[in-house]
């Protein structure tokens, strides 16, 4: 006899917009507040008390374009935004400050979430879309220097780039990235050498979310269709299709895999978010509360496992914050 | 002159002459069964029994020139042995070119089209002849673009002539085309207008493919004309007409060489190949998953069975509809779509609230765009329309019909209006056949219902009225089984669906004349009062029905178009089938000798073959109402 889902722990309310990015930040020691951070379709970055359920701060510095992706750097007094306003900003929050340190003109006019990955400490590598239509470029920060731009054969058709990764396989060893593109296909990418090492078809519609495992070298994405397809790669640096998982209804926003690598969520166009389990994606949980698109979904860092959430951003402006498996 | 092997000196002229009499008296059968192929054999590789051959056509004298040409043209295997045996008859007599240029081809058309093959291949088969074939051409293009004769000549010898005109193309060479292709464009705009005036389908779908096939030839590189018809047998043998098998003549004719070019243009896609992209092999590593310690049997699944599709949900209420079908908002497709749908059975499960809006919907569904795409929009309009007719016949029809005849309506609604009322119609008329109104999957249900059904039931009618008279009764019992009746609904509005329409016809608007251009529409509103006439049998008003449409029948029969004339006779027949025998005779006496002097005219002289068929119908039915009277004992 299954249990009915649960509900949300709380609901965070007050954004006035659409809600597109997340990003937690609790993994701080004690006295840290642990924090969330959000980013809404009326171009503010509002920074979540967890333990008051209110905003502490509210970041404006996308001249109130969108922004659909938020990153910590590190600490939380470090934090990354990207807005539609084309632009990247740094930011520094240390000590109750709320300035925009730097920022990068990247052009991109697309919905291209950034990635970050920190290579050395204060040196990160990100990879962005860049202003040619099909290119990703990756920049060193906070140098802000080029490291190398990613462009696809000549007609190969791929579209733009729809989600980025950058990750490494093993401690040392170069950066990769896998990119997920407009025509369905995800590709991995060698940083350092500027090209491509495989390519893998895994939709018939754009890519609009992946995530990979490391760990595993196990990856899943998914898309404007039904489908869900995971795929791993092999020891000759090849993508293969591993399994594909139907859905009931088609559109999912955004998919991120737990820090434990036990479970993932989804965030769909049906207003649903599922959990499923990474080992051999069973589906655990079917959470429905919101009342619109769900557009972002995230984790949180907590250190302690039992303090574990997960959140969700809608287009009906909440925020729903649920407490889920945090058991194990 | 002429010699015969063995150096005997004679003449031909005494064969021809008695060859030709015997042809005339309409022996051709015989004689030319003998000699044609007699004849063909001895010419095939003996020129000396050519020349005698083409010594003994030519040496026939004028009188009895046709019958032998004809025989000849019609009996001979090929274009290639008429060639042989008949030689340059054509071009020296010229009976022989009347016959074969004119009066085999625009004046008689029930020959086969095997024969004109062997006609016009023959023309093209030698140079002096080839002029013929041209001017023939000429004479067929004019003949085809002619709005007169595409409006009066009957369906066969149209199709007769777009046969001839299609091998014709087939045989020009490209100087030649090159040298009449002006003369053909015009022709080809003239008569493709013509044809797509015309209401019967058959017509239309004729000149639209002798037009692609003249446009075909005319413009060999570069776009051509193409319409969208619907292929049946009659089209596709006209169309394999346009090629030609190449038989020994020595220059393979053009449409082959056509079709080659084409096939091979065809460009091979290149195929973008990327060494290192995949195609989605799974791959399953089941060892894996079984040694590996399976820790997601730690997490406990929730209840997931409130996980179904999304649906976007309908109104539940008739004015909720209404709203959303009326309002402005244009991003709430999903919803409008749902609406769209489940209107039709809202509708019929709430009649009284239907009711009270009944108009308003009616507006609504008529001025309905397709919004967002749906699968058999049109369909699912209708049925709606058809439903909301049915519960609130009153108000609405007299909604309909004063809008049928109002300003800025598209022809199509009009139409749709029509169609509307005859469904209608037929399903307060038959109630318990509610559910079996025509089925999805015909996009325009009411075309198959207008003009078949009244011919068909006709025939029934009288095959049961024949029988009923031939039978002598002893008793008056029930001769069969009645079927269960139910109370004839369409008899309190039968009158509010007819009399508004019958009344405008004759005044004229400044977007629709029925009368004039829009015969198209005048043919489909004649052919729905057949109907409404024919549901209407048993109820009050059918005598006053029957009266009027007598008077409009009377206006209308001497109406150009064919489909209109097809509608008026099946306006008759349903007239005699519904009013009872008594009425007709009491009130129409004289309408009706009229009618019957006028059917008599019909039968002879219309070149339709369809209205004469249903004239002689009518006369049948007037015929066994006739022995009925006459059956029942005063």
């Amino acid at each position: 006899m299954a249990l009915p889902p649960p509900d949300p722990q709380f609901v965070l309310r007050g954004t006035s917009a659409a809600v597109h990015a997340l990003r937690f930040s609790c993994g701080g020691p004690e006295p840290d507040i642990p924090l969330l951070f959000s980013g809404s379709e009326n171009g503010f970055i509002h920074v979540w008390n967890l333990k008051t359920h209110r905003v502490d701060t509210t970041l404006d510095g996308h001249g109130r374009k969108s922004v659909y992706c938020v990153e910590t750097m590190g600490a939380k007094d470090r934090l990354l935004s990207q807005g539609r306003d084309q632009r990247i900003c740094l930011w520094d929050l240390a000590e109750g400050r709320t300035s925009v340190t730097d920022s990068v003109f990247t052009e991109h006019v697309g919905f291209c979430r950034c990635s970050l990955f920190k290579v050395a400490q204060g040196r990160w590598l990100m990879a962005t879309a860049a202003t040619s239509l099909e290119e990703v470029q990756i920049l060193e920060l906070p140098s802000k220097t080029s490291v190398c731009t990613l462009k696809p054969e000549v007609g190969a058709k791929l579209g733009m780039p729809m989600c980025l990764k950058l990750w490494q396989l093993r401690c040392g060893s170069q950066p990769v990235l896998l990119a997920g593109y407009e025509d369905g296909s995800v590709v991995l990418w060698n940083v350092s050498m500027g090209k491509a090492l495989s390519q893998l078809v895994c939709h018939q519609e754009p890519v609009m979310s992946l995530d990979f495992d490391s760990e595993k070298a196990k990856g899943i994405s998914g898309s404007s269709e039904k489908v869900l397809s995971i795929w791993s790669l092999n020891e000759q640096q090849n993508l293969q299709v591993y399994k594909t998982h139907e859905l009931v209804n088609a559109g999912i926003s955004d998919i991120t895999i737990r820090p434990d690598k036990k479970i993932l969520a989804t965030a769909g166009w049906d207003h649903r978010i599922r959990i499923f389990g990474w080992k051999k994606l069973k589906p655990l949980a079917v959470l429905d509360y919101h009342t619109a698109t769900v557009h972002c979904v995230s984790f949180s860092d907590h250190s302690d496992p039992q303090e574990r959430l997960l959140a969700a951003g809608s287009k009906d402006q909440r925020i729903s914050v649920w407490s889920i498996y945090a058991q194990t | 002159v002429c010699f015969i092997p063995g150096g005997l000196d004679c003449s031909i002229s005494f064969v021809s002459h008695v060859l030709g009499k015997v042809c005339a008296h309409g022996r051709q059968k015989e004689i030319l069964g003998v000699l044609v192929p007699r004849l063909t054999d001895l010419s095939r590789s003996d020129c000396i029994w050519q020349r005698i051959c083409w010594q003994l056509v030519e040496r026939v004298p004028d009188r009895w020139m046709e019958a032998v040409v004809l025989g000849f043209v019609q009996r001979a295997p090929g274009a290639d042995v008429l060639s042989r045996l008949l030689g340059n008859v054509v071009v020296k007599n010229k009976k022989a070119e009347f016959v074969v240029t004119q009066k085999m081809l625009l004046l008689q058309y029930g020959h086969t089209t095997a024969v004109l093959q062997n006609l016009l291949g023959y023309l093209s088969l030698d140079s002096p002849r080839r002029t013929l074939l041209l001017r023939v051409l000429q004479e067929l293009l004019e003949t085809w673009s002619s709005s007169s004769a595409v409006k009066h000549s009957p369906a066969e010898q149209q199709l007769y002539i777009s046969k001839a005109i299609l091998i014709c193309l087939s045989h020009l060479k490209e100087p030649e085309v090159e040298s009449c292709r002006q003369e053909l464009l015009t022709s080809m705009m003239e008569g493709v207008k013509c044809h797509l005036d015309s209401s019967l389908p058959q017509l239309r779908r004729l000149g639209m493919v002798v037009a692609e096939s003249i446009s075909l030839k005319i413009n060999t590189e570069g776009p051509v004309l193409k319409f969208e018809y619907e292929e049946d047998d009659e089209i596709r043998e006209l169309k394999s007409l346009l090629v030609q098998t190449p038989s020994f003549c020595v220059v393979s004719s053009l449409p082959d060489d056509d079709r080659s070019e084409k096939a091979g243009a065809a460009l091979p896609l290149v195929p973008e190949s990327n060494e290192e992209s995949h195609t989605a092999a799974p791959v399953m590593p089941e060892e894996e998953s079984d040694t590996e310690l399976d820790s997601d049997d730690d997490f406990i699944p929730y209840d997931m069975s409130e996980d179904k599709e999304l649906k976007v949900k309908a109104p539940v209420y008739i004015r909720d509809c209404i709203e959303v079908l009326t309002g402005s908002r244009s991003e709430d497709v999903d919803k409008w779509e749902a609406t769209v749908k489940a209107l039709e059975s809202l509708v019929r499960k709430n009649p009284t609230a239907t009711k009270e809006v009944s108009v308003e919907l009616a507006k609504i569904l008529l001025h309905l765009e397709e919004k967002t795409y749906i699968e058999g929009f049109v369909e699912l309009r209708q049925r709606t329309q058809v439903a909301v007719l049915t519960t609130d016949p009153i108000p609405v029809a007299k909604y309909l019909t004063s809008q049928f005849y109002s300003l800025n309506y598209s022809l199509r609604q009009r139409m749709d209006i029509l169609d509307v009322l005859v469904l209608a119609a037929q399903e307060l008329s038959h109630p318990k056949f509610h559910g079996k109104t025509k089925h999805s999957g015909s996009q325009k249900p009411c075309i198959q219902l207008l003009p078949g059904s009244d011919s068909s039931e006709g025939w029934r009618r009288i095959v049961d009225e024949r029988i009923k008279s031939k039978t002598r009764r002893f008793d008056r019992a029930q001769s069969r089984a009645e079927l269960a009746s139910h109370p004839n609904e369409f008899n309190s509005v039968a009158g509010y669906f007819f009399f508004p329409l019958i009344q405008h016809f004759d005044r004229p608007l400044t977007t629709f004349d029925l009368l004039g251009e829009d015969h198209l529409v005048l043919g489909r509103l004649v052919h729905t009062l057949a109907i409404l006439m024919y549901l209407a049998v048993n109820t009050v008003a059918v005598t006053a029905m029957g009266k009027a449409l007598l008077e409009f029948v009377w206006a209308l029969r001497f109406h150009t178009d064919s489909y209109v004339r097809q509608g008026l006779l099946s306006c008759i027949s349903s007239l005699l089938l519904s009013v009872p025998v008594e009425r007709i005779l009491a009130d129409m006496t004289e309408e009706l000798l009229e009618t019957h002097s006028w059917l008599g005219d019909v039968v002879e002289k219309d070149p339709d073959g369809d209205c004469r068929r249903l004239a002689l119908q009518n006369l049948l039915l007037m015929e066994n109402l006739k022995k009925k009277l006459e059956a029942v004992p005063s």
